[in-house]
């Protein structure tokens, strides 16, 4: 990662952690996890809360879906890591390669219900553009999505407005194919916390 | 912003510890990188491709902050108060949003 800090300024603990889990899953723990250990009080524990929340939390759309939202937001935004991270993810939620890939492709076109196309419109727009108006979300309302879906699709978004910035801020390594798969394994058993 | 929205209570919790919480940054430094505005050169340049356009953000613009006296662990905190006050900015911006398209009520 460009600090250095991030790279080696964490507690032997953390370190020994570190090289365990390399040991027992044979791949290094991805630049996402190793950020939240650092200095965990100022960001990590929070921003693990809230991803858990958001990603894992009680909601009327399916990890998949969420997974799903995470790797289209992160599509838009152009953030290699977590495109890899959560296509795959959502990939393996689904057990669905082909419906997901369509879905970063060309969203108009995919074999998708209607009320995850708007609402992933929306998210697009959203993270584009910055904003978004009552009339966009009256057009997801419209497709049969409820307020309190719309709410926690919102969370998704900001949740990956945040790891996305940082993954390309800080420039996260991009993992292996390999990595990818293993690291969605982990986040479909454990989650983010 | 709605009530009994655990994911929103948890997301402001995030915003306040890196904005108002301790940290080596000074906390008016933490709240200017959250609204990426005011920063001196050359610090925000790198806040400002934080906060709008990550992919262009070069080892360059960390060296630029780092020789103007910024340490490792300041840059950590700006550049996390950058991409928080953007996630917040968007989220306010989409329940502000749904409130007005639901006629200033929840409705789910």
């Amino acid at each position: 990662m460009r600090l250095d800090i991030l790279n080696s300024g964490y507690r032997p603990t953390t370190k020994a952690l570190f090289a365990l889990i390399r040991l027992f899953s044979g791949h290094p723990v991805p630049d996402a996890a190793r950020l939240v250990f650092y200095r965990p009080d100022f960001y990590g524990n929070r921003a693990k809360e809230f991803t858990h929340e958001a990603m894992r939390g009680p909601s009327d759309w399916s990890v998949a879906d969420r997974e799903l939202m995470a790797a289209y937001v992160s599509t838009v935004n152009e953030s290699a890591f977590c495109i890899g991270a959560h296509t795959g993810t959502a990939e393996q939620a689904y057990q669905d390669r082909p419906m997901v890939a369509a879905v970063l492709a060309d969203l108009d076109s995919a074999p998708i219900a209607e009320p995850l196309r708007a609402t992933l419109r929306m998210l697009g727009k959203l993270s584009a553009a910055g904003t978004v108006s009552a009339a966009d979300m009256r057009a997801v309302l419209s497709a049969g999505v409820t307020g309190r879906q719309i709410e926690d699709a919102l969370a998704v978004c900001a949740a990956f407005t945040i790891t996305g910035r940082l993954a390309d801020v800080f420039g996260f390594d991009v993992l292996s194919p390999e990595g990818f798969e293993a690291g969605a394994k982990y986040l479909l058993k454990r989650g983010y916390r | 912003m709605p009530d009994e929205n655990r994911k929103w209570a948890l997301h402001r919790a995030l915003v306040d510890r890196v904005v108002n919480g301790e940290g080596r940054a000074f906390a008016q430094q933490r709240a200017r990188a959250f609204r990426n505005e005011d920063l001196p050169p050359p610090l925000d340049t790198l806040i400002g491709k934080a906060a709008t356009r990550p992919g262009q953000v070069t080892e360059a613009d960390f060296a630029a902050a780092e020789a103007a006296g910024s340490s490792e662990d300041e840059l950590f905190e700006l550049v996390i108060c950058a991409a928080v006050g953007r996630s917040a900015r968007l989220y306010e911006a989409g329940l502000a949003a749904l409130a007005e398209a639901a006629g200033g009520g929840e409705d789910g």
